[in-house]
């Protein structure tokens, strides 16, 4: 087992938000698995929302912040433990 | 008759706009800052000011309760509520009604009927005048939406019902495309307007948005202020406006013009509004939405007739005729704006929120700037990215655009990134100096 972390970050300082909507469910849980293209949150700054993919795939290990939080840039959303090499 | 005092329900540079004319008729203001703007420029211009919450719209400016506590507080007999929050919502503008307050704009049933979509345009293809093919009603799900695009034919575009400015618009020219769209639109209309409502209509390519300006007061008198030519735009976001349009003969005018007063007399509009048009390559005009407010490129419209609009709502609000007749109202020289926007153009105009760190402001002759902005100023993520407005006249388009390279040259921002040097690029292109331009010429600039 060779497992290392993957950690997303915000690209631009603004609102977390778990949903795509405010009725939507989360986008993902933790210990859900995630391929590389699918979005796992949304950053919404100055009335913009950016859907926020993956990157790589794995399983969500931990969510690191609360829905609505503010957060800045290049601040860490999600980690994502990558499968086995 | 006139107003004692004005409450601006806004931020920004708009609520800097309403209290410069406001001061300058000799009526008292009041601010509205939420925790994010406790210390801007509207705050410390206006007579006084009062808190309204925290930074989030939704808790602060979007507040109704609270903004009609506040005008009640201060003893505001009237309230200008900018562009964008609350400017077009029938709740707001009812319940300053039901306050015996004045709402500066047009009437609770006007902005409803004028904001209900599917059923404005129902009313004007009823009286013959041309819109978009599209769905007649909102559109409630993917489904629904992929059966009318089915309809009307791809591409399709979907439109926020709630309101306008680009937010919860996307094109879809596939079915894929469509399904894919529609969640995000959704949210994106949902966040701007409370209301996650959209519709859908044929997308016309290659198409040139123009719009006109009108004024009409409560004793049945309409004028139209010419058209503003706004096709420079970045995902439906518009970007440079300019007046008048090359685009637009005399013959086309006239046609526009009169067309937006009917529009506004079909709907009893009172007040300063827009009609937004598409026009076509060989000058086929379609209707697009009425914006029920003043609109971010309104000092274009300014520049070119002399008059001032806020004055002119003011005025309307306060119950005086219009004192405008249509031969009053002559097109001068050209302007031209770009709008100065917090957002990266080399990182795909992505918001770019951060302090600014300082500012030397353009300015000689034919320069006007609206902006709140300053030393030290800290963009907040929470708003929109508009943190000014750079205005140029001069007596031609030609000269015009002379002028405008010459003050994006002088205006210089650090600390965060704008779209100041991107205009420079947009300025130096023949195509948009030809006056060449729809409103896909951004996305295909680089290659001209």
């Amino acid at each position: 087992m060779n497992k290392t972390i993957h950690t997303v970050t915000s690209p631009v300082m603004g609102t977390f938000y778990r949903s795509s909507a405010p009725d939507a469910p989360p986008l993902v849980e933790p210990g859900q698995t995630v391929k590389p293209e699918d979005i796992v949150c949304m950053i919404e700054s100055m009335k913009i929302f950016t859907e926020i993919r993956c990157g790589r795939a794995g399983v969500v290990k931990k969510i690191l912040v609360e829905n609505e939080e503010p957060v800045m840039k290049n601040q860490a959303l999600l980690e994502i433990t990558l499968g086995e090499k | 008759m006139t107003f004692n005092k004005i409450l601006v329900a806004n931020r920004g540079e708009i609520a800097l706009r309403v209290i410069r004319t406001c001061r300058e008729m000799g009526i008292k203001t009041v601010a509205l800052y939420s925790d994010a703007d406790m210390d801007s420029l509207p705050v410390k211009q206006a007579d006084e000011a009062m808190h309204i919450g925290p930074a989030l719209s939704r808790k602060s400016y979007l507040n109704q309760d609270a903004v009609i506590a506040a005008a009640r507080e201060t003893g505001a007999d009237a309230v200008h509520p900018g562009y964008g929050f609350l400017s077009e919502s029938a709740s707001f503008a009812q319940a300053c009604h039901d306050n015996g307050i004045i709402f500066i704009g047009p009437s609770s049933r006007t902005i409803a009927r004028a904001g209900d979509k599917s059923a404005a345009r129902q009313i004007l293809i009823n009286m013959g005048i041309p819109v978009i093919p599209g769905s007649d009603d909102v559109i409630a799900t993917p489904e629904a939406a992929s059966d009318a695009a089915e309809q009307v034919g791809y591409p399709v575009i979907l439109k926020a019902a709630g309101g306008g400015g680009g937010r919860g618009m996307r094109i879809a020219r596939n079915q894929k495309d469509l399904l894919g769209a529609f969640s995000v639109a959704s949210a994106e209309a949902g966040a701007a307007f409370g209301n996650p409502a959209l519709y859908l209509e044929k997308y016309i390519e290659k198409p040139r948005h123009i719009e006109i300006q009108i004024l009409g007061d409560h004793f049945g008198n309409y004028v139209h202020l010419g058209e503003r030519e706004c096709s420079i735009q970045m995902r439906y976001q518009k970007l440079i406006e300019e007046a008048p349009s090359s685009f637009v003969d005399e013959t086309l005018r006239e046609q526009l013009g009169s067309t937006a007063i009917r529009i506004a007399k079909a709907f009893d509009y009172t007040n300063a509004g827009t009609m937004e048009f598409l026009v076509d390559k060989d000058k086929n005009f379609y209707f697009m939405e009425v914006n029920a407010r003043v609109q971010v490129e309104h000092p274009v419209t300014e520049l070119v007739t002399g008059l001032d609009i806020v004055r002119k709502q003011i005025d309307i609000a306060a119950g005086n005729e219009l004192g405008l007749a249509q031969a009053d109202i002559l097109l001068n020289g050209w302007a031209m704006e770009c709008r100065i926007n917090a957002s990266d153009p080399t990182d795909n105009f992505m918001p770019s929120p951060g302090e600014i760190t300082s500012v030397i402001l353009p300015g000689g002759p034919g320069v006007r700037l609206d902006t709140h902005i300053h030393d030290r100023y800290m963009v907040t993520p929470f708003y929109d990215s508009l943190i000014g407005k750079l205005c140029v006249w001069a007596p031609d388009r030609f000269q015009s655009v002379r002028r405008m390279k010459r003050a994006l040259d002088e205006f210089e921002i650090t600390g965060i990134a704008t779209t100041i040097d991107f205009y420079k690029k947009v300025f130096e292109n023949k195509q948009f100096q030809d006056g060449n331009i729809d409103t896909h010429f951004l996305e295909q600039m680089d290659n001209l």
